[in-house]
């Protein structure tokens, strides 16, 4: 696995030294190798095999104004993605999402990955969700997709590059640290930079310390904080929740996007895709409820929008099944040669899960907990910042661990693809361009020191609490309090469950005592970043008393752009471990970037 | 319509709260613990639509947490958990428990011909050795218009379809017995991953058919459809591998 054989050991830790360290192998971690690697001596550290990451479950496509099956332009895509982020996007970061598309999708086409194709052999593009023509006017075909497995084939074609760049991979090995080494400056001043990452590797328990002149976070999200989620049971936030415990700021973490077509009861994704190819949601009474709410691009406005309205119906009583309490996903006006060429999984995911033929039964739904849009703040260098405008030196964050902010407040459908693969490549790029100006920062003394002592003494953990027991309790605290729809009293709510759960973490019991895949003691660690990031959700969704996008506060129904068109900034302050947030958590807010779009109503 | 919507909820939907007992016998190997793998059996109460992946994680949960098994997307697509099911490789996340016979206890363990690690896990590097051995990228010199993407025609794109929806789960060459008794055969899954570029007209390389056309490549294939009963993503495994073999004796197509 691991080409390189300069790795030392000292006293049972093992050192390694790189130029640059890629942190995940998803899409965002490996666009970044594929830049980086054949520039300089690069590592890409997963806790998974790079196949298994969660980029392979993206469905629908990904967005690119190519304009080849009709009329589109980048500016119009830059507007909807701003529309769609209910104006809490970074708009100079839009129009470098909407621009760079084009080569991305390019770049992974000719990087071999098998696209559909439109009849003269061009790159096919079909319909999805926010994405329209003039400035709202009517939807427009801009996803490039292969059938309904786009991510698959995104996260396949990657790994194949990586495989013929030859990049050094270590699988199955967890990092736990980012390791941070005190520098004074000329004028006196000291500040930490990033010199490497500490992880632990699963197979044989051992520690490992990357040394590097730049470090890339790539972890994606951590959908898990919730119980019916879309997300991996690996989707735990640990670079996110590594970089909070550092005392590095996280941005928009209130902003959840609950993605409205999850298998009822299951929260398996049904792709945004279905509905643009035609599918059309409907209530008990068969009525397709979206006409309402949306009347000029109904099913296909965007996933908050449509959540909302999800729950809405099912609140009014119009749910279907004996507890209506879903909705329908109807296909079966669609040609079954279509659904059988464009749709394949997503149909076999309700045969095989529910029992039911999509050819000719609606498929139950809800919505599913399925992307963080928050994370850790950037620059549109992918660079990590320490506060609103300070760039922390050699780190980076790319994906949905990182807030660029290119969703804002609701992410549209196919620009998570497309964000993974710009500034994915942004990432790579710029890290192995400073890395190469830079030389090997030292490291600390005891740069392992940390880590070693996390792991022990959770692997020493006696106590009588249960993991799975303080798991589920914390997500479906949060499906209860913290959903499509909060208020203070739910979020207070949730506030208290949190408090509660992370004193009795403290009590913890791991029962595999063993160095070898110790899953236990993972889930043990991981459920330590999921109790620490839903305190930040849950914190920062309190003190935004509005509404916009995937926030939707029931006690202040309307945007407030007044006192509320801002980034939420957190901070980690104090004792980590005292019991009320509001003494460890400081918040601040950031400035958005306005450029050519001034906030609108926002009507579909 | 609206009636006939009512009406339709789902038989097995998830408002069914039947639950029943299963007994699930599971093959151990703790490493340090263990000197050979053994047998060990645990009841869960389980409901008819949750998976067999549910009650690894209700024992791991609930009664013995140092049981370990890979699993991440627990949705068919990430390849995680393959495992040796009854005898047969599955997914644990895409096996439901009432498709199996629950009057009788339910036999997991490791999938085989891969050095056991540890319970349901083992050793993947061998596979994936085999996977990268045959060149699974796109090897083509022309170069596309600058900007722009290769043309290939529908057709062509759903030449080598079926083999894009490889997941890599290694259900199919630890299902071979070809594999079980020699190690060095590239498997089923490596020559799926050919495949997929021997049959992609953008692809301008005749290498992998030189690879496989070797005494651990295609020839060792004895067509004993295995493969293609274990994959869970319904590729016609044994029907690729005798493309390939075709294509060798041929020529790319």
């Amino acid at each position: 696995m691991p080409t390189e054989s300069d790795s030392t050991v000292v006293d049972g830790v093992h050192y390694h030294q790189f130029d640059v360290v890629i942190v995940g192998a998803g899409g965002a971690g490996m666009r970044a190798a594929i830049e980086a690697g054949p520039k300089v001596k690069t590592a890409v550290i997963s806790k998974l095999y790079p196949t298994r990451s969660h980029t392979g479950a993206a469905q629908g496509g990904m967005a690119a104004a190519l304009a080849n099956v009709e009329e589109d332009s980048w500016e119009w895509h830059t507007f909807d993605t701003v529309k769609g982020g209910d104006y809490l996007v970074d708009q100079d970061a839009a129009e470098i999402l909407a621009k760079e598309a084009i080569e991305a999708v390019i770049d992974l086409e000719n990087m071999g990955l098998p696209f559909n194709r439109t009849p003269d052999g061009k790159i096919d593009q079909r319909r999805f969700g926010g994405h329209t023509a003039e400035h709202g006017k009517s939807p427009v075909r801009r996803a490039c997709y292969a059938a309904d497995r786009t991510g698959h084939m995104i996260l396949q074609t990657l790994y194949q590059n990586c495989v013929k760049f030859g990049i050094n991979f270590f699988n199955e090995y967890y990092v736990l640290d980012l390791v941070m080494t005190p520098v004074t400056a000329s004028d006196g001043t000291t500040s930490d930079k990033p010199s490497g990452v500490v992880a632990y590797d699963l197979a044989t328990g051992e520690i490992h310390v990357f040394q590097a002149k730049a470090v890339i976070f790539a972890t994606g999200g951590f959908g898990k904080i919730y119980k019916t989620t879309s997300n991996a049971h690996t989707l735990t936030g640990d670079g996110v929740g590594i970089i909070w415990r550092k005392g590095l700021p996280l941005e928009d973490m209130e902003f959840f996007q609950f993605h409205p077509t999850g298998l009822a009861g299951l929260g398996i994704l049904l792709s945004e895709a279905a509905r643009g190819e035609g599918a059309i949601l409907r209530n008990s009474e068969g009525e397709r409820f979206m006409e309402r709410y949306a009347p000029t691009i109904k099913d296909l406005a965007p996933r908050d929008i449509v959540a909302r309205c999800m729950a809405t119906e099912i609140r009014e009583g119009r749910g279907g099944g004996p507890n209506k309490d879903y909705v329908y996903l109807d296909i079966t006006h669609l040609d079954p040669a279509v659904i059988d060429a464009k749709l394949p999984d997503i149909t076999e995911f309700a045969r095989t899960y529910l029992g039911v033929e999509p050819y000719t039964e609606p498929v139950p739904v809800l919505p599913t907990a399925h992307y963080a849009m928050g994370g850790i703040p950037t620059n549109v260098n992918a660079e990590v910042l320490s506060d609103n405008t300070t760039v922390v030196p050699g780190l980076y964050a790319a994906g949905e661990c990182a807030c660029v902010s290119v969703h804002g407040s609701n992410r549209l459908g196919t620009n998570s693809l497309l964000d993974i693969n710009v500034f994915g490549k942004r990432a790579g790029n710029n890290a192995a361009a400073y890395a190469l100006t830079v030389d090997m920062p030292p490291l600390p003394p005891n740069a392992a020191d940390w880590v070693i002592n996390l792991v022990e003494s959770a692997r020493a953990s006696n106590g009588t609490e249960r993991l799975s027991a303080i798991r589920k309790e914390l997500q479906d605290s949060m499906d209860r309090n913290a959903q499509v729809f909060r208020t203070d009293e739910t979020l207070n709510e949730v506030t208290r469950v949190i408090e509660n759960l992370r004193e009795r973490y403290k009590n913890i019991g791991v029962q595999d005592k063993g160095k070898r895949f110790n899953t236990d003691l993972l889930e043990a660690i991981e459920l330590g970043f999921l109790l620490d990031l839903a305190e930040v959700v849950v914190y920062s969704a309190l003190s935004r008393k509005e509404s916009r996008g995937g926030h939707f506060r029931e006690d202040y129904p309307t945007r407030d752009d007044a006192n509320y068109l801002v980034h939420t900034m957190a901070y980690l302050t104090g004792d980590a471990h005292s019991a009320d947030a509001g003494d460890h958590i400081r918040l601040d807010t950031k400035p958005v970037v306005i450029t050519n779009y001034q906030p609108m109503e926002r009507k579909y | 319509m609206s009636t006939a919507i009512a009406d339709r909820a789902p038989a097995s939907g998830p408002e069914s709260i039947q639950t029943f007992t299963v007994t699930v016998i599971i093959r151990r190997f703790l490493p340090g613990i263990d000197l050979e793998p053994r047998w060990e059996d645990f009841d869960v109460e389980m409901l008819p639509t949750d998976r067999v992946l549910d009650a690894l994680h209700k024992i791991k949960w609930e009664q013995d947490g140092s049981l370990t098994f890979r699993r991440s997307c627990a949705h068919g697509i990430c390849g995680s958990d393959a495992m040796r099911i009854n005898g047969r490789n599955r997914l644990a996340c895409k096996t439901l428990i009432k498709d199996l016979d629950i009057s009788k206890p339910i036999y997991i363990e490791a999938i085989k011909g891969l050095p056991l690690e540890k319970d349901l896990v083992v050793d993947m590097e061998p596979f994936f050795d085999s996977f990268r051995e045959v060149q699974p990228f796109l090897i083509a010199n022309s170069k596309p218009k600058e900007g722009k993407e290769r043309v290939q025609s529908p057709e062509d794109r759903a030449r080598f379809d079926d083999t894009t929806k490889c997941i890599l789960c290694a259900a199919c060459t630890s299902s071979c017995p070809i594999f079980w008794t020699d190690g060095q055969y590239f498997g089923p899954a490596a020559i799926v991953n050919a495949h997929r570029f021997i049959f992609d007209s953008r692809d301008e390389s005749n290498v992998r058919l030189d690879i496989l056309d070797d005494k651990e490549g295609v020839w060792r294939c004895r067509t004993t459809f295995n493969c293609t009963e274990a994959c869970p993503r319904g590729i016609q495994v044994t029907q690729a591998i005798a493309e390939v073999k075709q294509a060798i004796l041929r020529g790319k197509p």
